[in-house]
């Protein structure tokens, strides 16, 4: 349980976190969603005590990080996985951090053996991969069995094996009764990973909410339907007062309309009064990079230019889920030439899950989250 | 306890001390070797206790550049935020790094001191190197003191600075040329003299030892008898070292 309150941390004019107030429950995986630059690694060191807040506090299990008596036994914490000396091995920095909380030795050869590092253990620390010095900086988490962790973007230039992995990890934290903090820029991960969403920009609040709900309440919705007499559909949809856009042929999909504001009973209904035969009906959400970008709207940091550059992102070039995307089978892809909105393209993660929506399904509440079968299909295709 | 365990794990698992400590005791007692040996049969009258320390000031050097490294690499590396995480009081731990490495600078000050001293002993057996005088004891069994003194004295600097780079610098910079230029101005020279940490820290050493030795250099009319004086060296190390304690507490990690 972490709790946090007016936390705030200022850097002479610049403010870098701004009154931040939000809980952390034990028991599930907490993402924490920015923005790069947003604050997220400042609000992480200042919960473990590295950085002095300039106003508030912030406390784990009722009590601030600096007054914990071991503190490896109760929190446990990845920020930057290069915080090793290159030149020790895996095995003497497990140990010298293991001594510091008298954690017994044997944990540093259990926690290298859970990180899968046991073979490499006695090698120095600077010859590993990324993926080998995260899974060393996982192994540090661990060492003490802490009920409370703490990620600072643990998948970032990791492969998909590696992110999988992570991913999973987390997961498994949590599911044993742990409180997971996990921090990232990326929702398209956090989708697939947090249950809970504590999403800044430019050190603001902006919600604290679920992940399922966050993504419902971000993401624009809309209805794509194509059928032989579509001259006559826009006719009978614009009579009703929706607002209709055409979506002309291309090579991927046949012209159709894109209804927004509306649900795929409404439009179906519509057509069937007027005897109007239908070729598809689907609803298509916009991507969770433009609902990230949506919600954090003027709160980046280093604004790029070009975000309003709409439509749903592409999937992307595949990512972990494989050239197979997130899909189910009538996936409703946004007619191409959109451009993926900036930053959503970088990080080795995920095509941005352009989620089709379940047709014929109401649009509103209780649709399943749109990318969970995605996710459980991508873990279901990854032994 | 633990936390002097912690900082010997981290001393001892890396390469660069071992090396600074070998440079350090190989360039001291070789220099002392080369000089036993170079002297002739007409010069062994001054082949002296002190003499055999004329070089202590390279292992010392040495030693306090290692005294840095290891507090500016635990932050170049981030390894001092992951000490934190597991002291997040912080003091006891750097306090326990200094005994450590302080402790080990004081060692290899010994052996710096009393290897020098036997080598030349074994080189020139007929040389007056006997230690009779509390002033030759101090002469060879004072360098490991200062050893561990000037140790705190850089760590205090390093907890400062934090970069190796301008740590290392800055040491060089005050050993060599500060403490050998300030005294050079003409009338508060000297007084400025009577303050400069190592000089009088120097004095602890070679206090009464006789004039013509080829030993570290004597200056006369220091405020401190030797005593004194590695108490003035031993108070000035510590005020350093607060300072640092201090600034690595309230600054952000």
């Amino acid at each position: 349980m972490i709790e946090a309150r007016g936390l705030t941390k200022r850097y002479g004019r610049t403010t870098a976190v701004n009154a931040l107030t939000f809980n952390v429950q034990p028991g599930k995986v907490t993402g924490f969603l920015g923005p790069n630059g947003a604050g997220k690694s400042t609000t992480m060191r200042m919960i473990l005590g590295l950085d002095h807040p300039s106003a508030g506090d912030v406390r784990i299990g009722g009590r601030r990080y600096a007054d914990l008596k071991e503190p490896l036994r109760e929190v446990g914490a990845l920020l930057e996985a290069k915080w090793v000396h290159p030149n020790r091995s895996a095995r003497s920095h497990l140990r010298w951090m293991a001594a510091a909380n008298r954690i017994p030795a044997k944990r540093v050869d259990e926690v290298l053996e859970i990180v899968g590092l046991t073979g490499v253990a006695g090698r120095r620390a600077g010859g590993y991969s990324l993926g080998m010095a995260q899974r060393l900086g996982i192994a540090v988490a661990l060492l003490g069995d802490p009920g409370v962790l703490l990620f600072d973007e643990p998948v970032n230039g990791l492969d998909p094996e590696g992110i999988l992995w992570i991913r999973q990890f987390m997961h498994r934290l949590a599911h044993e009764g742990r409180t997971v903090f996990v921090s990232s820029h990326l929702l398209s991960e956090m989708a697939l990973t947090a249950q809970e969403l504590i999403v800044i920009g430019r050190g603001r609040l902006i919600a604290q909410t679920s992940t399922k709900s966050f993504i419902e309440s971000a993401s624009d919705s809309s209805v794509r339907v194509r059928g032989p007499e579509l001259a006559r559909l826009y006719g009978v949809l614009t009579g009703q007062g929706l607002a209709v856009q055409e979506a002309p042929a291309t090579e991927d999909s046949p012209a159709a309309l894109v209804v927004r504001g509306t649900s795929t009973e409404q439009v179906g209904e519509l057509a069937g009064t007027v005897g109007l035969v239908l070729h598809e009906l689907t609803e298509s959400r916009g991507s969770l990079e433009q609902a990230f970008i949506q919600m954090t709207g003027g709160d980046v940091e280093y604004q790029a230019g070009g975000h309003t550059a709409a439509g749903a992102a592409p999937g992307g070039p595949g990512g972990p889920g494989g050239p197979g995307g997130p899909g189910g089978p009538s996936a409703a892809f946004p007619p191409p030439g959109t451009v993926p909105p900036p930053g959503s393209g970088t990080g080795p993660v995920l095509p941005g899950p352009v989620t089709p929506g379940v047709s014929g399904g109401p649009a509103g509440a209780p649709a399943p989250p749109a990318p969970q079968p995605g996710a459980e299909a991508r873990r279901a295709g990854k032994p | 306890m633990t936390l002097l365990t912690v900082e010997r794990i981290k001393l001892f698992s890396t390469r660069s001390p071992w090396w600074c400590m070998i440079i350090a005791v190989a360039l001291t007692v070789g220099l002392t070797a080369i000089f036993s040996a170079a002297t002739t049969s007409d010069d062994l009258d001054s082949l002296t206790p002190a003499t055999t320390q004329f070089a202590y000031n390279f292992g010392l050097v040495v030693m306090m550049v290692m005294a840095a490294l290891t507090v500016t690499t635990e932050y170049r590396f981030g390894t001092i935020r992951s000490t934190f995480l597991a002291v997040p009081g912080r003091t006891p731990a750097l306090l326990a790094k200094t005994v450590v490495v302080a402790g080990l600078a004081g060692i290899v000050g010994e052996i710096t001191a009393i290897g020098s001293w036997g080598l030349a002993k074994v080189i020139q057996p007929d040389a007056p190197l006997a230690l009779d005088t509390s002033q030759e004891y101090r002469n060879v069994f004072g360098v490991g003191l200062i050893y561990l003194l000037a140790a705190v004295f850089a760590i205090g600097l390093a907890l400062l600075i934090r970069h190796t780079a301008g740590a290392i610098v800055i040491m060089l910079v005050y050993l060599f040329l500060a403490e050998s230029l300030l005294p050079v101005i003409p009338r508060i020279g000297d007084h400025i003299r009577d303050w400069l940490p190592f000089i009088v820290g120097n004095n602890f050493i070679v206090a009464g030892q006789p004039e013509a030795s080829d030993g570290p250099p004597v200056i006369e009319g220091l405020p401190f008898g030797p005593w004194g004086s590695l108490v003035y060296f031993t108070v000035v190390c510590l005020v350093l070292l607060a300072a640092g304690l201090i600034a690595a507490k309230r600054r952000d990690a």
